[in-house]
Order: structure tokens, then C-alpha cells, then sequence
């Protein structure tokens, strides 16, 4: 489907990192669930993965301006969102598929990602394009019109990236974006993020370590709201390759994440 | 082409292919491709010249249309509008605020047949004031919106949706007070100062708190200290007397500045509870 790209869509940005954290801490309840994280993110897809409990969902609750830091320093596509700066903005080139996927049950597909582009404020023309492009990239075409109390737990998943990603967002973050798919879609899904990390910054909070290898450029390894590791998907694999660790099974990405998350503790641990 | 379109002649020949050199076939092409006056000309002249090319189009044609008619119409939002001006699921709450009106409406009518104190208030005129902030809070609520994560990292979230929404909520909860007040004979003005009072009130202590809470807040708060004393004393509400207009309308003014001053807050997660 052929598209008109704007003159502001093709402009240079004027910030260096999409995402970028100083001594971010996020409460979530009365503790910190992020404390003090620092992270810079370019374009590119980055894998979000942790324990429960380590702060993934905060930080991308943090991220999407949900939740609001309580104290360090945000910066988003540019812009500092701490301080109660112009959230407005910063929300238009935002998209968000939050874990509870929240949504109306009597909504069809298309007009519940209408109405998601509605709010994202996508220009009033540009909106049956978006949407249809949108719900075209998740393989919902077929079921545009059907409502969303009908669909099945892995097709509400999908109508959640479809509504993400409506309107072609600078930061797309998406919390557990497979969970419910079968494998066909979850190939599918892992497939639509490579090609919009080519000029988006995603961020994915998963458990599934596969998820990260087959799609992610980069790892950021959380434990205990802090950044245990963040490199690239290769420093994962050689970590697993290192020590043969007789205790923990699972393939060479689970060794490797179970030994990072090991060499962290003990370095905090000395500390 | 200098002249803008190719000459019937050179379509012609396009059409056939025949004696057409290769610069003069892209410049037509190239021509043919943004200019619909001469595509149009080249089907006649198709249909004209070449009879192979015309069957090859009904072929092709004959082979894609029962795909391109099977394509499902695309059918037109449900609510288009509505859902731009009123939370989405807040219908339950509207219902149920419109409803209220009504049941202090059949207290007080059966009231007025028992023997009691002729002074006693009427219950509706003694709950008006805070019916509307029950819509209010379906307005800009994050428990009562199942997509409130999405609702409030969106651009669009802020004062105007909140205004816009609070708007809808007094246009569906007013006119059924105002029925209900005629029938029991309670005059409008008694409690609609009140009522937008204590709406802005709301509004305004929900950009620090959360509207929820600052409605949960409004609402046990007017009952507290307005509708349970009056109705265990028996007891006409001082603040509801004709008298204390004026006061009302200070409060009202004093709100909505504070309003105003507030309104950024409505952007951030804070207001969103």
C-alpha cells in the first residue's frame, strides 16, 4: 500500500538516543520497581528481559508516561518527561501495548484501532489508510469487522500490536507482544518487529529468550530495577558458551542469561 | 510531448506497438502514467487498433473480479461521533446517575403521602448536587476504563477530553434532575449552583488526586455533612436555603479559576485515577 511520506518524516532528529535514563527510579505501589536504571537506546529492537518482578513493566510503564518517575531523568524522542515537561508531544510518537490489554468488548477491530489512532491524534485523513495498514501488518484483515469480545485470546494480542503500531510511532513499546500467539503468528509478530526496527526504537519486555534472539538487536537484562547487562543478542550467546553450567538446562541463550544474571549479583553483591 | 499530450497518432501506435522507437515508447509511458485524460485515450484507442489487447483486458478482468467484488464492504463506525465525546465505557455510569434522580424523585412522592414533618427536605433536592459528579467521575477514571493504559499515554489525553467528556455527562444527568425536580416542585435553582460547584470542585481537586477519588471524596463528603444531618434532624439544609445563592456563586467563580490555574495537571498520570 503506497503512502505519502512527510517532509517531517524524512527530517533528522535533533536528539541523539530515542530513550535515555539517568538514576531513573519508578515507584510501583509503595517500593521502587526501577531504581536507578541508566540505559540509552537507539533505533533498533531491544529486548527487555528479567526476572518477575525486576522492573520491565514499570520501565516500560515509565516510558509510556503511565507511570511517573520519582526521581532522575527521562528523556524521550528528545524530550525530558521528569520534570512535567510537554508529555503531548512526547505521546504522539509514542505506541503502547501494555500487558493487561485493556480494551471495549462491543468495539469491532477497526473501530477500536480507530479509535486508538483517534487518540494518538493520527490527522483525521490519514486515519482509514493507517488503520487498514495497521490491521493489514498483524493478519487481522479478515477479521476487521468482527468485535472484539468474539476474538480469541491470541487475536486480542494482535489487535494490540495493531493498535501499537497505528500511525507509524518513533517509540513503540510493547510488553509481552507474543504471549498467546501460536507459533505460526508468533513467527509472524517476531518478523513485524525486524522490519519496524529498521527506523523505530522498539522496546520489548519478554520472559521468552528466543523471542529476544530471533528478533532483537540488542539485550538489556533487568534484575532488581537495575541494568544487569545491555549489548548486543551475541553477548547472550557467548555468556551461555562459556562455562557449561551443569545446574541450569535450556539451550545457550538461557545459560547465558542465567550466568549474566549471576555475574551481576555478585558484583552488587561485593559492592 | 513538448506540447504536453502525445498526438493521437503516436497513441495509436503505442497501442499496437508497431514502428514505435524505444525513447518515444518511454516518454509516452512515462507520460501515460500520470495523466488519466490519456489513459482514458489509450483504452479507446486499444479497443480500436488492437483487438488482441482488448480480449487480454476482459481476460484479466473476467479472472479478478469475483476477488475484487468478494472484498468485504467496509462498514461505517457504529457511534462515530459518540465516542469521541463520552468515555467509552461509561454508559453503566451514565444510566445509573440518570436513574438516581428518579428514585429520590419516587422517595420524596411517597414521603409526601405519609404523615410526616411538612419542613422535611426533599431527598431529591438534598442528593442533585452530587448526582452529576457520579457521571464526573466516569469521565476521567482509571478504574472505570478497561483501556486506561492506553487512554492515558495518549496525546490526546488532557483538559479537552476531559472538558469534553464532562460536558456529555451534564448534558445526559441534568435534564432528567430537572424533570424529576419539577414533579417533587423543587426549583432548579436551588441545587444547580450547587451541583456545577460541586462539579468543579471535583475537577479541580481530581488534577492533584485523581477525579475518582476527588468524586469518591465530593460525593461521601456532601453526604456526611449535608444529606445525613439534615435527614436524621428532620431538618431543612442550611446551605441549600434561597438565601445562600449569592455565597454559591462566589464558590463558583472561586472554582473554576482554581480550575483553570490547574488545568496542565490533566495531562499528567496523576489526574488519571
Amino acid at each position: 500500500m503506497i503512502r505519502t511520506v512527510s517532509a517531517g518524516e524524512t527530517a533528522p532528529t535533533t536528539y541523539a538516543w530515542p530513550v535515555q535514563a539517568r538514576g531513573l527510579r519508578v515507584r510501583a505501589g509503595r517500593r521502587f520497581a526501577v531504581d536507578g536504571l541508566d540505559l540509552r537506546l537507539g533505533f533498533g529492537v531491544h529486548g527487555l528481559l528479567g526476572p518477575n518482578g525486576a522492573g520491565k513493566t514499570t520501565l516500560i510503564r515509565a516510558l509510556a508516561t503511565v507511570a511517573r518517575p520519582a526521581s532522575g531523568h527521562l528523556e524521550l524522542l528528545g524530550q525530558a518527561v521528569d520534570s512535567g515537561g510537554d508529555l503531548r508531544e512526547v505521546r504522539r510518537g509514542l505506541g503502547y501495548l501494555p500487558q493487561e490489554f485493556g480494551h471495549y468488548r462491543w468495539y469491532t477491530v477497526r473501530e477500536f484501532v480507530e479509535y486508538v489512532a483517534w487518540l494518538r491524534e493520527v490527522p483525521a485523513r490519514d486515519v482509514p489508510d493507517a488503520v487498514q495498514r495497521a490491521i493489514d501488518r498483524v493478519d487481522l484483515t479478515s477479521r476487521a469487522g468482527s468485535t472484539l469480545r468474539s476474538l480469541s485470546g491470541g487475536m486480542l494480542r494482535r489487535v494490540g500490536l495493531a493498535q501499537a503500531v497505528v500511525g507509524d510511532p518513533t517509540l513503540l513499546l510493547l510488553d509481552e507482544p507474543t504471549v498467546g500467539l501460536d507459533p505460526e503468528q508468533r513467527a509472524r509478530a517476531l518478523e513485524l518487529l525486524r522490519d519496524l526496527g529498521r527506523d523505530t526504537c522498539v522496546v520489548v519486555a519478554t520472559h521468552v529468550v528466543d523471542d529476544v534472539a530471533a528478533a532483537c538487536t540488542d539485550v538489556v537484562l533487568l534484575d532488581a530495577g537495575r541494568v544487569a547487562f545491555h549489548g548486543p543478542v551475541a553477548g547472550l550467546t557467548a555468556a551461555g558458551t562459556g562455562g557449561a553450567d551443569p545446574e541450569v538446562g535450556g539451550g545457550v541463550l538461557e545459560r547465558g542469561y542465567a550466568a549474566l544474571l549471576r555475574r551481576h549479583r555478585d558484583r552488587e553483591g561485593s559492592k | 510531448m513538448t506540447a504536453g499530450h502525445p498526438s493521437q497518432a503516436l497513441l495509436d501506435r503505442y497501442a499496437t506497438e508497431v514502428d514505435l522507437p524505444p525513447d518515444a515508447l518511454w516518454a509516452v509511458e512515462v507520460h501515460l502514467d500520470g495523466c488519466a485524460a490519456c489513459r482514458a485515450r489509450l483504452a479507446d484507442a486499444a479497443v480500436d487498433h488492437a483487438p488482441s489487447v482488448g480480449e487480454l483486458v476482459d481476460q484479466v478482468w473476467a479472472e479478478v473480479a469475483p476477488v475484487v467484488r468478494a472484498e468485504p464492504p467496509v462498514r461505517r463506525r457504529r457511534w462515530p461521533v459518540l465516542s469521541r465525546w463520552a468515555a467509552p465505557a461509561s454508559l453503566p455510569w451514565l444510566l445509573t446517575s440518570v436513574l438516581v434522580p428518579f428514585v429520590a424523585m419516587a422517595m420524596d412522592l411517597i414521603a409526601a403521602t405519609l404523615p410526616v414533618d411538612p419542613g422535611r427536605p426533599s431527598v431529591l433536592l438534598l442528593v442533585a448536587p452530587v448526582v452529576p459528579v457520579l457521571g464526573v467521575a466516569t469521565s476521567w477514571s482509571r478504574r472505570l476504563d478497561p483501556a486506561h493504559e492506553l487512554v492515558g499515554s495518549a496525546p490526546r489525553a488532557g483538559l479537552g477530553m476531559v472538558l469534553r467528556r464532562t460536558l456529555v455527562v451534564l448534558l445526559v444527568v441534568l435534564p432528567p434532575l430537572a424533570v424529576a425536580g419539577v414533579v417533587v416542585g423543587t426549583a432548579p435553582a436551588l441545587w444547580l449552583l450547587p451541583s456545577l460547584v460541586v462539579v468543579t470542585g471535583t475537577l479541580t481537586l481530581g488534577a492533584y488526586v485523581g477525579v475518582g477519588p476527588a468524586a469518591v471524596l465530593a460525593t461521601v463528603g456532601w453526604v456526611a455533612a449535608v444529606v445525613a444531618p439534615s435527614l436524621v434532624w428532620d431538618g431543612f439544609p442550611a446551605v441549600l436555603g434561597p438565601d445562600t445563592t449569592p455565597v454559591w456563586a462566589v464558590c463558583a467563580v472561586l472554582a473554576t479559576i482554581a480550575f483553570v490555574l490547574s488545568r496542565h495537571a490533566f495531562r499528567h498520570p496523576v489526574s488519571y485515577r
